[in-house]
């Protein structure tokens, strides 16, 4: 069954195409990884389906239905998160209240009930400080403890790209966009999400298209792996089937002519 | 491999050593301020408005200066424009400088609809909320447009917004619908609108010039407003608008919808701000559009409160306008600015001077130039050294012995301020020693432009003591008094 899917879209910038033609599908449960040089359009992608950019042509389909025309935050309430390639946490938030504040779209409390401390208000402010503490602790000790309550700017680069993967969480998602998880990370680090990306899936139920440039990551997580080059998806299989595909090699590594030049 | 999954010493996945021994690493100041600095971080915020609020509410009774009860009122009417104003900047990040037109329009509000202008004189029940409600409106209509603006774009426009209520106001004396209908009077003018009616509550009146009654109503608003905001700040849309400060398309896609967002915040500043417009022009019994100004800085002084506090602190809103606007008035009389100066000058040299040896040269060597060149002054110029000191007391006897006091000192005055500029300005572009030299007449220079010029213009000096203040608090403390320190770019 399709959780997500693209049916051929386009999306240019003044004149450059970014994403042409791009067909895509996303199974419920599944694991996608998407490769592909810098420049290939995969952030491009991401922006697409989370609604940053509305496509030119073509349409995106969450469960059957279109998200063409919905605001980011209408797309994230009805079950896509995201993380960004550059960090974009509340950096002056405290750890805690970045995992809270990504709660909003599932929770209805206003202002007036927050004033008059509504009975309803309470019970709900509980149930986001539960989901917070519950998202964290999947990190193990990492975010737990005293880190509550430090301002997300302390944290590590690693933490901060943990932080962000709880918030999107937080959020009321089942697909998860991961992007670029494991950059800047050390090996231990980077496999320590390569196994977190399973157990979001085998723990957590979401289903995750997630781009990556370490292989290594890919291999490891990855039920099906595509290949984007200048916006085209140039190779669509099993990880050992892209990886050995020569146009992909070309796009990373160039042709044999213009390699031994 | 050394280290496998059954090695005792591996590091394990998702266990963390920094957090684990994090309490023993923690170290407190010691001594007595240690343990008050702990105990003061375990009192929950609530204890302090609490306690802010008795402190104010007793004022009125142990003086009867009314004075002092005025000069009350008006810091709490600031303090309720900060806080309105911390909603929009402080909390949601939107640099709304149009802000004190949303003041304005409820007070000009208020006097339509109590006052002879049009003959309608509603009881104050129904005249504050419908005035409170137009002022959320016009915060929407103001931010319905310019929702998608950032920064200082959003500034721009919003400025412009105040300067048209400005315009509007001043010359709203002859208005007329497109020219079809008969020009009529709307909003006084200049002239604004006077005899405006006292608050009153089923008959009950609060009497005219009554300011202790207007502050037990503004203190009232305010601890009401402070405790709700104080909730909203721990609420879901509290972090929602902090969210959206951080980082707005971070926020729009964790599902907090960013353009509503901005429009309620406006809103409740506008809110906010309406409502101590309607206290303002009960208890002034006149309003006028020249108040609402930019050139008035009032606008300036309210931000100035909420920066100095620290934007996004509760308690920052009442620290700041109570420092700028206390200062404000204390710098009206001569004698209090003349130590307010001296004391500025005295702390910079002791928070900035290092080591300490120079502190105390520097301060030798002034006073030995100071009395040298009064030596030499009374020599060759009697007349230099005829005037008198600002202020009585031992200070003033020890600087009529010490700086050069001209019984003409106009001019040289003027001339002696522009030289201390330049002076101070080739300071900055000195180092070491040299710099340290010249400091000495600078000082001098200082005190003599003071003493001589300043001290006879407190209007001015106000203004320029005042600033001079929140550079130096703004230096010491960049986020405000009790501010959290931010950082934008890590």
């Amino acid at each position: 069954m399709k959780l997500l899917e693209l049916r051929s879209i386009s999306k240019s910038f003044g004149g450059l195409k970014v994403i042409s033609e791009l067909n895509l599908h996303v199974d419920e449960g599944e694991i996608v990884s998407v490769i592909g040089p810098n420049g290939a359009g995969k952030t491009t992608l991401f922006n697409l389906v989370t609604g940053v950019y509305g496509p030119d042509e073509g349409d995106i389909l969450l469960g059957g239905e279109s998200l063409l025309g919905l605001d980011p935050h209408e797309i994230t309430a009805r079950g896509v998160a995201r993380t960004f390639q550059t960090l974009r946490l509340f950096l002056n938030m405290t750890v805690k209240e970045n995992v809270m504040a990504a709660a909003f779209s599932h929770t209805r409390a206003g202002i007036l009930r927050s004033v008059l401390r509504t009975p309803g208000m309470r019970r709900e402010e509980r149930d986001i400080a539960h989901l917070a503490e519950q998202k964290l602790s999947f990190f193990g000790q990492r975010l737990m403890g005293y880190r509550w309550d430090q301002p997300a700017f302390s944290l590590s680069y690693a933490n901060r790209r943990r932080l962000e993967i709880a918030r999107a969480t937080a959020t009321s998602a089942r697909l998860l966009l991961l992007d670029e998880p494991a950059a800047g990370m050390n090996p231990v680090e980077t496999h320590e999400i390569a196994e977190l990306i399973g157990r979001l899936r085998e723990e957590g139920g979401y289903t995750i298209l997630v781009i990556e440039h370490d292989m290594h990551v890919v291999e490891g997580i990855s039920d099906r792996v595509v290949a984007l080059d200048h916006g085209v998806k140039i190779a669509e299989g099993t990880f050992d089937q892209v990886a050995t595909d020569p146009r992909v090699v070309e796009a990373y590594l160039g042709t044999k002519a213009a390699a031994t030049k | 491999m050394a280290t496998g999954p059954t090695d005792p010493n591996a590091p394990r996945v998702g266990v963390d050593e920094w957090v684990a021994s994090h309490e023993q690493r923690r170290t407190y100041r010691g001594g007595v301020l240690g343990v008050v600095e702990r105990e003061l971080t375990r009192v929950p915020h609530p204890a302090f408005y609490l306690a802010f609020g008795i402190a104010a509410a007793i004022v009125p009774a142990v003086t009867s200066d009314g004075y002092i009860i005025k000069v009350g009122l008006d810091t709490l009417l600031y303090m309720l424009l900060a806080l309105g104003l911390n909603i929009t900047v402080g909390y949601a990040g939107l640099l709304d400088l149009g802000y004190v037109a949303f003041y304005g329009f409820a007070a000009y509000g208020y006097a339509m609809l109590a006052s002879p202008k049009f003959g309608v004189h509603w009881d104050t029940l129904a005249v504050i909320p419908v005035v409170v409600a137009a002022t959320v409106l016009l915060g929407f209509l103001v931010a319905l447009p310019s929702r998608r603006l950032v920064g200082d774009y959003l500034a721009i426009v919003t400025l412009f917004f105040g300067e048209l209520f400005f315009t509007v106001y001043q010359n709203g004396e002859h208005v007329s619908l497109l020219g079809f209908t008969a020009a009529k009077d709307v909003t006084g003018g200049p002239n604004g609108i006077p005899n405006i009616d006292q608050f009153n509550v089923f008959g009950a009146r609060i009497g005219e010039l009554n300011y202790k009654a207007y502050f037990y109503v503004a203190l009232v608003f305010f601890m009401v407003l402070l405790f709700a905001m104080y909730l909203v700040d721990r609420s879901r849309t509290g972090r929602a608008w902090k969210s959206l400060r951080e980082d707005p398309l971070a926020a729009e896609l964790m599902g907090m919808p960013v353009n509503r967002l901005k429009l309620i915040a406006f809103a409740c500043g506008a809110g906010i701000a309406g409502l101590a417009g309607t206290v303002f022009a009960a208890a002034n019994t006149a309003v006028f559009a020249s108040e609402y100004d930019f050139t008035s800085g009032l606008l300036i002084i309210v931000y100035a409160m909420l920066i100095l506090g620290g934007a996004g602190s509760l308690g920052g809103v009442i620290i700041g306008a109570l420092v700028v606007n206390v200062s404000l008035e204390v710098l009206r009389d001569p004698g209090h600015a003349t130590w307010v100066f001296y004391t500025l000058i005295a702390a910079t040299l002791v928070a900035r001077m290092r080591p300490w040896r120079w502190l105390a040269a520097v301060i030798a060597g002034t006073a030995g130039f100071g009395f040298a060149v009064h030596a030499i002054v009374s020599a060759v110029w009697p007349r230099g050294v005829h005037g008198q000191a600002a202020i009585g007391g031992v200070l003033g006897s020890g600087l009529r012995h010490w700086v050069v006091l001209p019984s003409n000192p106009m001019t040289i005055g003027n001339v002696a301020f522009v030289c201390l500029v330049l002076a101070v300005l080739v300071l900055t572009l000195l180092k070491g020693w040299v710099q340290k030299l010249a400091m000495i007449p600078t000082l001098y220079l200082a005190v003599f432009v003071w003493e001589n010029r300043l001290v006879i213009e407190p209007s001015i000096t106000r203004l320029i003591l005042v600033g001079v203040i929140l550079i130096v608090l703004m230096n010491a403390r960049p986020q405000g008094l009790l501010g959290t320190s931010r950082v934008e770019i890590v």
